[in-house]
């Protein structure tokens, strides 16, 4: 947040950089089952993120002490590809990549019916394979699509989108310029159906007025994207029936 | 050396890490009746101890009790190369022990996602909030700009470490000097603007509680913590620790952070 630039970043006629309005999302496609060896997968093309979530389980939790005799655990992996960004990011967790891990790993587990798997794990792998502002949430999106797909009962969709201040201006679902060079960033997740937070950062600065106007609008794109979850799940469905599986 | 310990303080061994249920129902019987765990009101924080210039060889540090938590923070300002995109500013870094001798599950080691998280948290608050200007960090554009290294030590764990050690981070950099005079150039404070304070909820129940204890910690079911400055705006939030929150507890969460950062700031930044 707050790099500082010359870059223009609203345009005379009120539009953003990207020519987009202050609550328009960016394109986004999501496609389930895009790999054969995980028990669910998906891809979701969201603006230019490109984010593959795989996963595996619940299957026994390993290392054993790590079990927990009431519930499972949920073991996300968030990892982007070295070749994901401008410059080359070093393979391997880094410090961000650990924490972005750690939250989406909560956030689904407040998701996933855990409680019906006690000592197992389930195993989410994000890998951004193309980076373009906002990965955590889309990570986070298609990784609930994922979870789906794999059959593991879920009491609800997490779906996300980030809101943000750009030039003192309130914006939904930041691109990348937004993102370096805009005032504050606003991340969040939530349960579909309940619209409970699962999942909330924050930085830069923000006044009470300006969260609650973003949170808003994070409220009304996220029944946007369930749909298009919805959508993706329901037509892999479709597929494996006219195909007679 | 004796250490500024409060006398008789002992918390409950808790090997385990584990609460049992009947302790888990008595501290939801007692939020109940509008008294917290440790017999405080509802929406109190505990009383906190904040002694800076405790390690006199840095050159900022801080020794905070909250509670029975504690924690030592210590500030190293060293010369350094500046990143190659932002050429023009100094360098902050945070970074968060837990040491072993602070709870028995804590483990020697490289920093795990816990402390990993706590230290970027405190950071965000420090870095968005700009208390830090980095751009008078500077001596020679490009070329060599002042690092600021911030080491906060776990000592001691009864819950809340990330408002303990935002407490401790920001308390240090207050009183910091840059050793500028070892260097050839001037000792002179470390520029700050503002004073951002971390303020963490947990939800037990229905309950939305500030600054909890580790058994709260334990028997809650997700924490929240708001980081905000004195000019009214809001400087980093983070989620955490499972669970899901309504918006309106978020928003209970961020008004009572505003009213409890004021109190904290009046108390020990006056």
């Amino acid at each position: 947040m707050g790099t500082e630039s010359d870059i223009k970043l609203i345009n005379e006629d009120g539009t953003r950089i990207d020519g987009r309005t202050a609550e328009e999302l960016r394109p986004i496609k999501i496609e389930t089952n895009v790999l054969n060896r995980a028990d669910g997968s998906a891809l979701i093309e969201w603006g230019g993120n490109k984010i593959l979530a795989a996963v595996y389980g619940p299957r026994e939790a390993y290392p054993k002490h790590t079990q927990d005799i009431n519930r499972a655990i949920v073991k996300c992996k968030y990892n982007m590809a070295a070749f994901s960004v401008d410059e080359r990011k070093r393979p391997g967790p880094d410090r961000r990549s650990i924490e972005i891990s750690k939250v989406v790993s909560e956030a689904l587990t407040a998701a996933i019916m855990v409680e019906k798997f006690p000592r197992a794990q389930v195993d989410v792998f994000i890998e951004v394979l193309q980076a373009d502002a906002g990965t955590r949430i889309a990570g986070l999106t298609a990784a609930s699509v994922a979870v789906a797909a794999a059959g593991i009962p879920m009491r609800d969709f997490v779906v996300g989108c980030t809101a943000g201040k750009v030039e003192g201006k309130i914006v939904l679902d930041l691109c990348k310029e937004e993102d370096n060079f805009g005032e504050a960033d606003l991340p969040v997740a939530v349960m579909s159906n309940s619209g409970k937070v699962v999942l909330m950062q924050m930085d830069g600065s923000l006044s009470l007025d300006e969260f609650n106007q973003a949170t808003e609008m994070i409220v009304r794109a996220t029944k946007v994207i369930n749909q298009i979850q919805r959508d993706a799940l329901s037509a892999k469905y479709a597929a494996s029936m006219e195909g007679g599986e | 050396m004796r250490l500024p310990w409060k006398e008789g303080s002992k918390v409950p061994r808790d090997e385990l890490g584990v609460l049992s249920e009947i302790k888990k129902g008595y501290i939801l019987r007692q939020l109940k009746e509008g008294k917290r765990n440790d017999g405080r009101e509802l929406n109190a924080i505990r009383e906190a101890t904040v002694q800076t210039g405790f390690v006199t060889r840095a050159p900022g540090s801080a020794m905070v009790q909250l509670g029975k938590t504690r924690v030592l923070a210590g500030v190293k300002i060293e010369l350094g190369t500046p990143f190659a995109d932002t050429p023009n500013q100094g360098v902050l870094t945070t970074n968060v022990e837990l040491l072993p001798m602070a709870f028995p599950t804590f483990e020697s080691g490289p920093p795990n996602e816990n402390s990993i998280e706590y230290a970027r948290v405190v950071d965000r608050g420090i870095r968005e909030s700009k208390m830090i200007d980095l751009k008078k960090l500077v001596v020679t554009p490009g070329e060599k700009v002042w690092i600021v290294f911030i080491d906060i030590d776990v000592l001691d764990y009864d819950g809340n470490l990330i408002d303990a050690c935002n407490l401790a981070a920001v308390s240090a950099l207050k009183t910091a000097v840059i050793p500028g005079a070892a260097q050839g150039l001037e000792d002179i404070p470390l520029p700050v603007t503002c004073t951002p304070i971390a303020v963490t909820f947990v939800k037990i129940d229905e309950f939305l509680v500030p600054d909890p204890d580790l058994e709260e910690e334990q028997a809650s079911d997700g924490r929240i913590t708001v980081t905000t400055t004195e000019d009214g705006n809001l400087r980093a939030m983070q989620k955490g620790a499972g669970g899901a929150f309504t918006f309106d507890e978020i928003r209970e969460a961020i008004s009572m952070s505003f009213n409890l950062g004021k109190e904290l700031r009046e108390k020990y930044f006056r």
